[in-house]
């Protein structure tokens, strides 16, 4: 830092430092519009690859797409059911996995003792890493088999409901299944988020709600719980996010069906989009069948890029 | 606000520090309290000491709830995953493998050639994702000012690109480099590329929390010795952050290094060692584990030592190579981060 | 202090690098391999080569790659299972030498072509002849090393729901000597585009044509039992349960337990030989545009001894001429090679694939002889 010292001379400023300054910030500047640009860039080379599907020969594109699903004639038939399927499995995944997370960040927050907190935090932080692929081989080889037996006990008592309708599948290669493994996924990053945010909570505010004699689950309620709150949704959004992309586990242990089906238990109803990507992209011709798997892939762009933004504008208007 | 905590499972250890002034502002939001509620009554004491009891047990449950599939999880892939690791698993590739018969080292094939891809491809992402992300973040924390309409929407595209799926960067890759290089291309580079557009935005999240807890002192103290803002940022401020980058920057990595998806289409399948990365393809640890996953193999009689389960040990033994990697890298990230944290608190 | 750890980080990136390009090893050769003392008189080839395509072929091609390493030890060779789709389009578009198909080249494929190859039009030959098994997981028969036996109508009946008890009549009587449960058949079938599946139902179309009131497609036609991706995801779906029947590459059936089926008047079982008979009793399919093609059609209605009927035929796809004279060595020596008795032989017993019948490997060698190396 001894250069610097000459510099201190107000009067004189060297000149290269105004050079680097200009420079610098350039690059600055320039790094960020990269990030418009490379998020425009997705979107146009997604639309410019799919564009065959608009502009090319349509008999040839139907064909195609009856070549994947018999019963599909056009682009939407095709990736409707695949969206519904995304979703379903997602907000299925979500549901399981929210009360979960947010109990298990309490109890790390505000039950369990210090020492443990610490390193449950510091185990969650770590789940969140295990990649998709590994959840995709535990869930095909080891939970399917495993929750088989629950399934089919789910099917006898609650199969009046019409989601749970059964036979239940075996082995259970189902979008219940998959939901579960999804939710596994998830939790660790749901759990995280809303873990910091309680911890964010107040002290003051906490030890008014037990001076004034409230139990700690009203302590919570009164004090944690309405504080975490955008940052609840924030995490649930995130972690539906994750869900609503989610390829490996969903290709790896999921039963694909073309249906507008919520027949939770049952093999061949649902397919999501992300999966059935990698599942048909190796066979796929490079004329029309990428060009129409790409298609998809804009959707499924577009349902994420709403979601994301609709959970930003969430958190932005609970924290003003 | 929102855009740390989402933040906050990448790096939490080290941003305790950062929570107390948030939390501040949100003093204005005291919550309403009905304290009539809180009026004692004998029958109504116990009911509410009967609630507490009853949500503290849920809570607890929640959490034993939890624990059971991700203890299986790990549990899983550590038995399966020893049988076949070894010396042997870890210094050859998959070349000459046969079915389920071993090879003339006497093992079964293994992964040497996936380490390698893997490590080079995620280098690839890293150098062309960490002076992007982290230039971006000196923008919006150091020349954005406060309200900038662009860099509102930049920080907003952030947050929207960290939501992008995984197989869709990897699509994106794909087609951009199709336009390019025609076709079908495929190497490890595009892979890389499809990556960085994954670990961008948590670099940019980080480095920013990072730059932003750097003590407004330093930044004056070395405006008012007349330092241009160019060499504040670099020699000073960037250098104070340096530690907390280095660990968002490692667990980043940690985060990308198990995708899969993306790698399947621009990446390729390789069962030899390729150590160009921006010719021919390339096969990585998580494409690795998925390859065996969908393999198959039959024994006949007469063939010997031949193991009719080989290809689902390797992708568990595969699995827990990549545990291991991706466990470790957390580790040297927070390490990094807690030793060498900024002292910003005072 | 920083400086130090920024040049510790330095140097352990390019310790990784120096690593990685050190370690550009790790291939498992076979110790005979570099002698290459068997061929001396033929030609030496060396260079890259590149093939993609039909996942169906990857066990048989390690073994022929490693193999051929014997023959040839310059020449490294590559094969990417990507799928019979992408493997043709990759191969249309000059960037692999050959590619592996399970389905013969459509008239416009054959049409593309001549843009690739310098002169003619790609051919295909059979490579890969493997049986299709029917595999099931039945608790006391499966698992007690037991066959079932079975004829194409009651597998078409099975496979279209009609027949849902594994203790129907319609098994029952052909399995006198098994007592089978009443357990629910679950059927398991292919959810992707597949040439298996479409061989496999035209065995029904051809030999049951009345249980079977479908159109030949890659797609599984009904919506009967579970669906599963890949011939692995059937695989594991049907050893995952009790009950279980689906369709199987005779290379991954593990083991699971496989039908009998029913030609002339016996239950024969599957087996690479029994494969090779159907193909033996089969004729070329003459109606294929471009020349030196060898196109099966594949003859289910079989009464040959000793026959199993169910079989997939994939091919290699290759040019008559290449831009590059080295290629077109490399693939007329690989070719060669594979269909050659001792590549078939490996094939055979690496993945328990079919030995090509004399009668077909004769024509497949004509056209092998028609790649200008010139």
């Amino acid at each position: 830092m001894s250069s610097q010292e000459k510099t201190a001379d107000l009067s004189s400023p060297k000149n290269t430092g105004k050079t680097g300054d200009v420079v610098f910030k350039t690059i600055a500047y320039a790094a960020g519009t990269l990030i418009l640009v490379t998020l425009a860039a997705v979107f146009l080379f997604l639309l410019f690859q799919a564009w065959p599907l608009i502009g090319g020969d349509q008999s040839k594109v139907t064909a195609q797409i009856e070549s994947f699903i018999p019963a599909a004639h056009n682009f939407w038939q095709y990736v409707g059911p695949l969206a519904f399927g995304t979703v379903l499995v997602s907000l299925l995944s979500l549901i399981l996995a929210f009360f979960v997370s947010i109990g298990i960040a309490l109890f790390i927050s505000h039950y369990a003792p210090k020492k443990l907190a610490t390193g449950l935090s510091y185990v969650v932080d770590l789940l969140a890493a295990i990649p998709s692929v590994i959840y995709g081989l535990w869930g095909g080889l080891v939970l399917v088999p495993a929750i088989g037996p629950f399934w089919n006990w789910v099917a006898k008592y609650l199969g009046w409901t019409y989601i749970f309708q059964g036979p239940a599948a075996d082995p259970s290669r189902t979008v219940a299944t998959v939901a579960v493994v999804l939710a596994v996924m998830i939790l660790p990053i749901i759990t995280s988020v809303s873990r910091d945010i309680f911890m964010q909570t107040p002290r003051l505010q906490q030890e008014a709600a037990i001076g004034l004699g409230a139990t700690k689950w009203e302590m919570i309620k009164l004090a944690v719980l309405p504080f975490g709150k955008s940052g609840i949704i924030s995490a649930s959004m995130l972690g539906l996010g994750r869900a609503l992309g989610e390829t490996m586990a969903v290709l790896m242990i999921l039963s694909p069906g073309y249906l507008y089906s919520f027949k939770l238990l049952q093999a061949s109803q649902n397919m999501t989009i992300a999966a059935n990507i990698a599942a048909q992209y190796p066979e796929a011709d490079q004329q029309y069948g990428v060009p129409i798997l790409i298609g998809t892939g804009l959707v499924l762009f577009v349902i994420t890029f709403l979601v994301n933004f609709v959970a930003r504008k969430i958190t932005e208007k609970a924290n003003v | 606000m929102t855009e740390e905590n989402e933040n906050k499972n990448t790096i939490s250890v080290d941003a305790t520090a950062v929570k107390k002034a948030p939390a501040k502002k949100k003093d204005k939001q005291l919550p309403v309290i009905d304290f009539d509620r809180f009026k004692t009554s004998r029958s109504y004491a116990a009911a509410r000491k009967r609630t507490d009891g009853f949500m503290k047990g849920l809570i607890v449950l929640a959490f034993v709830i939890a624990c059971v599939p991700l203890v299986s999880v790990l549990w899983s892939s550590i038995a399966e995953g020893v049988k076949r690791l070894n010396l042997n698993f870890l210094s050859f590739n998959m070349t000459g493998v046969i079915g389920g018969m071993p090879t003339p080292s006497g093992g079964y094939g293994g992964v040497l050639h996936a380490i390698i891809g893997t490590l080079e491809i995620t280098l690839g992402a890293m150098v062309i994702s960490v002076p992007i992300g982290l230039m971006c973040a000196v923008y919006l924390v150091e020349y954005a000012a406060r309200g900038n309409k662009f860099a509102k929407s930049i920080s907003l595209l952030v947050d929207v690109m960290s939501g992008i799926p995984s197989i869709v960067a990897g699509l994106f890759a794909y087609s951009m480099f199709a336009i390019i290089g025609g076709p079908g291309t495929i190497n490890g580079f595009e892979g890389s590329v499809a990556l960085s557009l994954l670990m961008i935005p948590t670099v940019v999240k980080t480095s920013e929390e990072m730059l932003k807890i750097v003590p407004h002192d330093l930044r004056e103290a070395s405006y008012a010795l007349g330092v241009s803002k160019q060499r504040t940022i670099t020699k000073i401020v960037l250098r104070t952050a340096l530690p907390g980058i280095v660990s968002g920057v490692i667990l980043a990595i940690a985060r990308v290094i198990g995708e899969t998806a993306p790698l399947l289409m621009t990446a390729g399948y390789a069962t030899f060692t390729n150590v160009n990365l921006f010719s021919g393809e390339m096969t990585t640890l998580p494409v690795y584990v998925y390859q065996q996953y969908i393999l198959r193999v039959t024994c006949r009689p007469g063939m010997d030592g031949c193991v009719d389960t080989i290809p689902m040990e390797r992708s568990w033994a595969a699995a827990l190579v990549l545990i291991i990697i991706v466990l470790v890298l957390n580790l040297i990230g927070r390490i990094v981060a807690r030793v060498f944290a900024v002292k910003s608190d005072r | 202090m920083r400086k130090n750890l920024f040049i510790r980080s330095v140097a352990a990136v390019s310790g990784i690098v120096m690593l990685a390009s050190l370690a550009a090893c790790g291939d498992n050769t076979s110790a005979g391999s570099n002698s290459a003392s068997k061929n001396t008189e033929t030609e030496k080839i060396s260079g890259n080569f590149a093939g993609a395509g039909a996942s169906s072929q990857q066990a048989a091609v390690d073994a022929w790659i490693d193999g051929y390493r014997s023959i040839q030890s310059g020449a490294k060779v590559t094969y990417n299972p990507t799928g019979s789709g992408a493997g043709v389009t990759t191969f249309l578009s000059g960037a692999t030498a050959w590619a592996g198909s399970d389905k013969a080249l459509g008239d416009d494929e054959v049409t593309k072509s001549e843009a690739v190859c310098t002169s003619g039009t790609a051919f295909d030959v059979p490579v890969y002849i493997s049986p299709i098994a029917v595999v099931f997981n039945l608790k006391g028969i499966s698992d007690a090393g037991k066959h079932i036996n079975l004829d194409a109508e009651t597998i078409a009946k099975i496979f279209d729901g009609k027949i849902t008890k594994w203790n129907d009549p319609a098994i029952a009587d052909q399995n006198k000597d098994l007592t089978l449960p009443s357990t629910d058949i679950k059927v398991v079938h292919r959810s992707d585009k597949s040439g298996t599946t479409q061989n496999f139902v035209s065995y029904f179309k051809d030999v049951a044509p009345d249980a079977w009131p479908y159109d030949l497609s890659e797609n599984w036609p009904n919506n009967v039992g579970q669906g599963a991706a890949k011939t692995s995801g059937v695989v594991s779906t049907v050893s995952q349960a009790d009950g279980t029947i689906g369709y199987a590459d005779f290379s991954a059936v593990g083991k699971l337990g496989t039908v009998a089926v029913k030609v002339g008047d016996n239950y024969n079982e599957i087996s690479a030989e029994a494969g090779s008979k159907v193909i033996e009793d089969s004729q070329l399919d003459d109606s294929v545009k471009g020349d030196n093609r060898v196109v099966v059609k594949i003859n289910h209605e079989t009464t040959a001894e000793g026959a199993y009927p169910i079989v997939l035929v994939s091919y290699d796809i290759a040019c008559p001429a290449y831009k590059d004279a080295n290629t077109a060595k490399f693939v007329k020596s690989w070719l060669t090679y594979v269909t050659s008795d001792e590549g078939q032989q490996t094939a055979s017993s690496a993945a328990g694939s079919a030995p090509l019948p004399k009668n077909i490997y004769e024509k497949v060698q004509k056209s092998i002889e028609a790649i200008k190396t010139k």
